[in-house]
């Protein structure tokens, strides 16, 4: 095995926590993303990312914890997206692209001006790719409180939000406060998307977000194994991502390892091959019925 | 006994002189009809009539509504538990691995907060209404893959699990073949006897609802026409729905609507037994 597991894998602390936080988050962005893919919002998903961006790049520069304006500015973008009309399936896309517009010049602003500050270099790459090897225990610390938080919410809604995520009008007939619902929702996605771009990066969140559980519908027959399959691929992708980005630093002469991000990425997109590959393997259910 | 007297004398629905308005425009006007415990009732007009609308005024979802509607003589709340509702359309992403029976219990519990385990009774209660709806051999499939006859039945008894008094049904006969419409209204028909459950169905067409249905409410031009098949469906009555004289043929056991004076230009479609000009 110790091709696999470079010097000083299993002794360092570093690595313990970026395994750790790196758990946390994608168990958190896995079942967050189950409903996400399941509400169709992949899109608004990936535009609270950027505003999320925004929010970290905004922090860094006016000396803010980097977490606290992922989150914050993920939070804001919810309510933004809301207030323009995103509940409405039309509204949506439009709500969404108009606050991904905003958000993208806000982040490229910060980040432009990120860059020009000498004293904050290194910034730019850290906001976009991640830091998962960066972060301390108190960041681990917060990361686990507010993913307790999402979960909790969650749970608390999981009905509710299936249910509207199936069909508003019988949601609606059934008493669910679908817009109240969706909302909470949306700001439960905001935080999601804010830790896990401390962790990948804001630019590939998004990946580990929706990958995981698009590979898991695709290939689960239950909603509730579906939500099983995802945290397990999730956690795989991230905790591969963190193993091969430690190794790539023994790759090459130079010693200038690659980012977590892009290995993270890489085992998201096999994952997903792989479940396409099982999903047209296995015979279509109705198919199935129809031969017993 | 009380129970059954004060059946008797209160209609489990009463709606009272609504009226809906939107932008101005009338859609429905000064509404008047009631629905007993138990009856079958259908909800027939043309497209646009009104038929959606007033489901969602029953529902208490409609704004811009006067007038009042009563269950069991009281002002109707939102999200009323004894009533259930399957809406027109509801597409379902094949895609989604939601079984059949997971829309069921949802019926049951979709509108409760937290995740609390679901009782052994509501399994057993999900597994009656399936079968209830002839839907046990396709229980376990993804309601998105189901035909939309299947689809229709599952619906039923998402609605009917909660043991609603009163069933709304919004053109769950549109897109489904003869046969399987007359397999539908069978089907609800026995359940409504069974569960003593009275059905309100929205209908374009309402020949193939003749042969269960005890009342009918007939929407045209915004205003509504109620009563039994005999007493609504005659010239006279419905000459004053739809402002102009039609006739009303009766024909090897079929009802025809027919305006009197045909328009000039094309005939009309024999494929619509119903044949009203506005
Ligand atoms: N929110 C709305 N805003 C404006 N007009 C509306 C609204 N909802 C309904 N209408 C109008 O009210 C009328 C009745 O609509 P409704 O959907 O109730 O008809 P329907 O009888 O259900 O028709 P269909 O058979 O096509 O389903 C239509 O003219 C429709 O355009
Ligand atoms: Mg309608």
């Amino acid at each position: 095995m110790s091709w696999l597991f470079e010097p000083g894998w299993w002794a360092n602390g570093t690595v313990r926590t970026a395994l750790l936080v790196g758990f946390v988050v994608a168990v958190v962005s896995a079942i967050v993303g189950v409903f996400t893919v399941l509400r169709g919002q992949s899109f608004a998903g990936h535009a609270l990312t950027d505003v999320a961006t925004a929010g970290g790049a905004g922090a860094f520069l006016v000396g803010l914890a980097p977490l606290a304006g992922f989150i914050g500015g993920g939070v804001a973008g919810a309510g933004a997206m809301d207030a323009i009309g995103v509940q409405r399936v039309k509204g949506r896309d439009i709500a969404t692209g108009v606050v991904l517009g905003a958000a993208m010049g806000l982040a490229a602003l910060f980040l432009f001006l990120a860059a020009r500050d000498s004293s904050a270099t290194g910034t730019t790459q850290l906001i976009l790719f991640g830091s998962i090897f960066t972060v301390g225990p108190s960041t681990l610390a917060q990361v686990s409180w507010l993913s307790a938080g999402v979960l909790v919410a969650l749970a608390a809604i999981a009905r509710p939000l299936l249910l509207s995520s199936l069909s508003v009008e019988l949601a609606v007939a059934r008493g669910v406060r679908v817009r109240w619902v969706g909302l909470v929702f949306m700001i439960l996605l905001a935080v999601a998307v804010g830790m896990s771009a401390i962790v990948i990066g804001a630019i590939l969140s998004t990946a580990l977000l929706i990958g995981p559980p698009a590979s898991a519908l695709r290939v689960a027959r239950r909603f509730a194994v579906g939500v099983v399959l995802a945290v397990v691929l999730g956690v795989v992708a991230t905790w591969l991502g963190v193993l091969f980005a430690y190794d790539s630093y023994y790759w090459f002469p130079s010693h200038r390892g690659l980012p977590v991000s892009f290995f993270v990425v890489a085992v998201v997109l096999v994952e997903y091959v792989i479940a396409s590959v099982v999903h047209r393997a296995a015979p279509s259910p109705s198919v199935a019925a129809g031969w017993s | 006994m009380t129970s059954q007297l004060h059946e008797a004398s209160q209609p489990l629905l009463e709606v009272r002189g609504a009226t809906v308005n939107i932008d101005g425009r009338d859609i429905l006007r000064d509404v008047n009809f009631s629905i007993n415990h138990g009856e079958f009732t259908g909800l027939i007009g043309s497209n646009g009539a009104g038929k959606t609308t007033l489901f969602r005024v029953i529902l208490g979802l409609q704004r811009q509504v006067t007038g009042s509607v009563l269950v069991h003589g009281e002002p109707i709340t939102r999200a009323n538990r004894s009533i259930g509702y399957v809406p027109q359309k509801v597409l379902f992403d094949p895609d989604l691995p939601i079984r059949a029976r997971d829309l069921v219990a949802l019926g049951a519990d979709g509108h409760r907060y937290g995740l609390s385990r679901r009782p052994r009774a509501l399994h057993a209660a999900v597994d009656e209404m399936l079968d209830a709806v002839d839907a046990g051999s396709f229980a376990d499939r993804r309601v998105g893959g189901l035909s939309g006859g299947e689809q229709q039945r599952v619906l039923v008894a998402h609605a009917l699990i909660s043991r609603p008094e009163l069933l709304l049904l919004d053109e769950p006969l549109a897109n489904l073949d003869p046969g399987s419409v007359e397999e539908i209204i069978a089907l609800l028909h026995r359940v409504s006897q069974r569960q003593r459950v009275a059905i309100l169905l929205s209908a374009h067409e309402m020949n193939p609802l003749l042969p269960v249905m005890d009342r009918v409410v007939y929407v045209a031009n915004g205003h509504v026409a109620s009563g039994t098949t005999d007493e609504v469906v005659r010239p006279s009555v419905l000459s004053a729905l739809y402002g102009h004289h039609v006739d009303v043929l009766r024909v090897h056991g079929r009802v025809l609507v027919v305006a009197t004076a045909l328009p000039v230009g094309p005939a009309p479609s024999d494929q619509h037994p119903e044949f009203v000009v506005e």
